[in-house]
């Protein structure tokens, strides 16, 4: 009897799943509805924005370029704020990824090191930068230390779980050669995991170089400040120049980032 | 003599009332192979992982005998596990090299509960120890591998780097677990007698956990076979009969 029916409903299980996945499915379609007649999303409204977005483009054309002095200030503000910020927040999540990895450590640290962790990711940085702007006042200061935090936030998540993936039995071979925790780590952790690490440091760098210009929105540095006053003055030909110049430093960013892959062998 | 190995009384249970070791009593010294024989999920790997402590005993006791000094592993802990682990060499099954590391280095893994780890960063080895490793590498045959990546290695080649790091550990016993099981007939066979080889070159005993019941007959001088977390047979190669392999093993159409 007890057979019968555990036979029955083995059978009848693909099908179970599938209406729960239409029931959401059908849910989702229902709120996205409701939300669009929440929030005046109507199909004029796109058009004749199209109407009024033309005739910004057109107002940014020609470029700006007689502000030179301004754009480069801002500029070379910005990518010392996002190499600073990477470097430091690279610094600061190796030992923390370290102490978040589940594999090496005891529960109650990585429980920690892991709050540390979603704590600093858990706000977007531009929210983490007004913070600084009243604590620390205005400049790429505050710049820098909200950008950490973001990094702290994004790549000490990353290496901890990098740490998790790695074989156990490399580790357990250094392990017994009577190699101290430290030389364990060196030998048997870090070999495997370097690749990992650099990749997702250079996709840190590049993500605050893009970010390390928004934070000057705020007053936290960088170019974001000069882009910020441009757009109030309508002075939209010097904007122009600012996004053409941060478009330009992205590509040459993901260039460089490229190289430096190459020099670490990823 | 002392035995460098005492094994007494010992037990491993992984869950509680279920032992996979039942009380080992074994002694091994001189410098001959021992081969550990017995069907899978018997508790060989076990017991040689409780030697080196990579698996904590339940109860019972492991004495190393040391140039007179007598110490009992399975209650060690921090530094002093890892100073009596420096003493004992090991090789994997899958031969566990750190892939991404040269063999030059994985040699020198087998000195590092020797160096502080800020040498270790730097590579910072002593040169008697460079030394050591590349006179390893040519007793080997890798003469001519020490700045490969391991993992541009074929398995027999990296199971001699294997050995050749555990040997680097100058121990006072060498285990290995299943060393031949990934390898093929022919490779088996050389990585059996460099084990041999070695073992009565430094005057260490070998202990190798070993499936191949004909590979352990021609390189091991003394036999031990388990069968359901115990030692049901200890003796030499001439002494184990198919009587004896039956009772290791069960079933009987396998022998023929």
């Amino acid at each position: 009897m007890s057979g019968a029916t555990l036979s029955s409903g083995r059978i009848s299980t693909p099908f179970r799943a599938s209406a729960l996945a239409r029931g959401v499915s059908g849910a989702l379609l229902v709120y996205t509805v409701y939300a669009l007649s929440q929030l005046n999303f109507s199909w004029p409204r796109f058009v004749s924005g199209l109407d009024r977005g033309a005739h910004l483009l057109a107002r940014m054309f020609p470029p700006d370029m007689t502000k030179g002095d301004i754009l480069w200030t801002g500029m070379v503000e910005s990518m010392q704020m996002a190499v600073l910020a990477s470097v430091l927040g690279i610094v600061i999540s190796l030992p923390l990824g370290l102490l978040g990895a589940r594999n090496l450590m005891p529960q109650p640290v990585t429980w920690l090191a892991r709050a540390v962790v979603a704590a600093c990711r858990s706000l977007h940085p531009v929210i983490v930068a007004i913070f600084f702007v009243k604590a620390v006042g205005f400049g790429a200061m505050a710049g820098i230390l909200a950008l950490m935090v973001g990094s702290i936030g994004f790549i000490g998540k990353l290496f901890a779980e990098a740490i998790e993936e790695i074989s156990p039995k490399q580790v357990e071979a250094v392990r017994a050669t009577g190699a101290s925790f430290a030389n364990v780590i060196l030998f048997g952790v870090a070999p495997q995991v370097l690749s990992r690490f650099v990749g997702f440091a250079t996709y840190q760098l590049d993500s605050n170089l893009r970010n390390s210009t928004m934070v000057g929105i705020v007053g936290a540095g960088g170019i974001g400040g000069a882009l910020f006053s441009a757009f109030q003055r309508f002075d939209y030909g010097f904007v122009c120049t600012i996004l053409a110049t941060i478009v330009l430093i992205i590509v040459l960013g993901e260039l460089l980032t490229n190289q430096l892959k190459k020099v670490f062998h990823v | 003599m002392a035995h460098a190995l005492e094994i007494e009384g010992l037990v491993k249970e992984y869950r509680r009332g279920q032992p996979v070791l039942k009380g080992i009593n074994l002694r091994i010294g001189g410098s001959g192979v021992t081969a550990i024989i017995g069907p899978s999920g018997t508790g060989k790997s076990t017991l040689l992982r409780c030697i080196n402590r990579l698996i904590d005993p339940t109860q019972g006791a492991i004495w190393l005998n040391v140039e007179g000094r007598r110490t009992d592993l399975s209650t060690l802990r921090g530094r002093a596990l890892r100073a009596s682990r420096r003493q004992i060499g090991m090789v994997f099954q899958e031969y566990n090299l750190v892939e991404r590391l040269t063999v030059m280095e994985n040699l020198l893994t087998g000195r590092l509960g020797y160096v502080s780890a800020w040498d270790a960063w730097r590579r910072k080895f002593p040169p008697q120890d460079v030394q050591n490793a590349f006179a390893l590498l040519d007793t080997v045959g890798l003469g001519d591998f020490a700045n490969q990546r391991a993992d541009a290695l074929s398995g027999g080649q990296r199971q001699r780097v294997g050995i050749a790091r555990a040997l680097m550990q100058r121990p006072q016993v060498l285990l290995a677990d299943e060393p031949t099981s990934s390898l093929d007939p022919k490779t088996s066979v050389e990585i059996m007698s460099l084990l041999r080889e070695q073992g009565r070159a430094q005057g260490i005993p070998v202990i190798v956990n070993i499936h191949d019941v004909e590979l352990a007959r021609r390189f091991a001088d003394r036999l031990v076979g388990m069968s359901g977390g115990q030692v049901v047979y200890d003796g030499d190669a001439a002494g184990l009969s198919d009587a004896k392999l039956k009772q290791i093993y069960g079933g009987e159409d396998w022998l023929s």
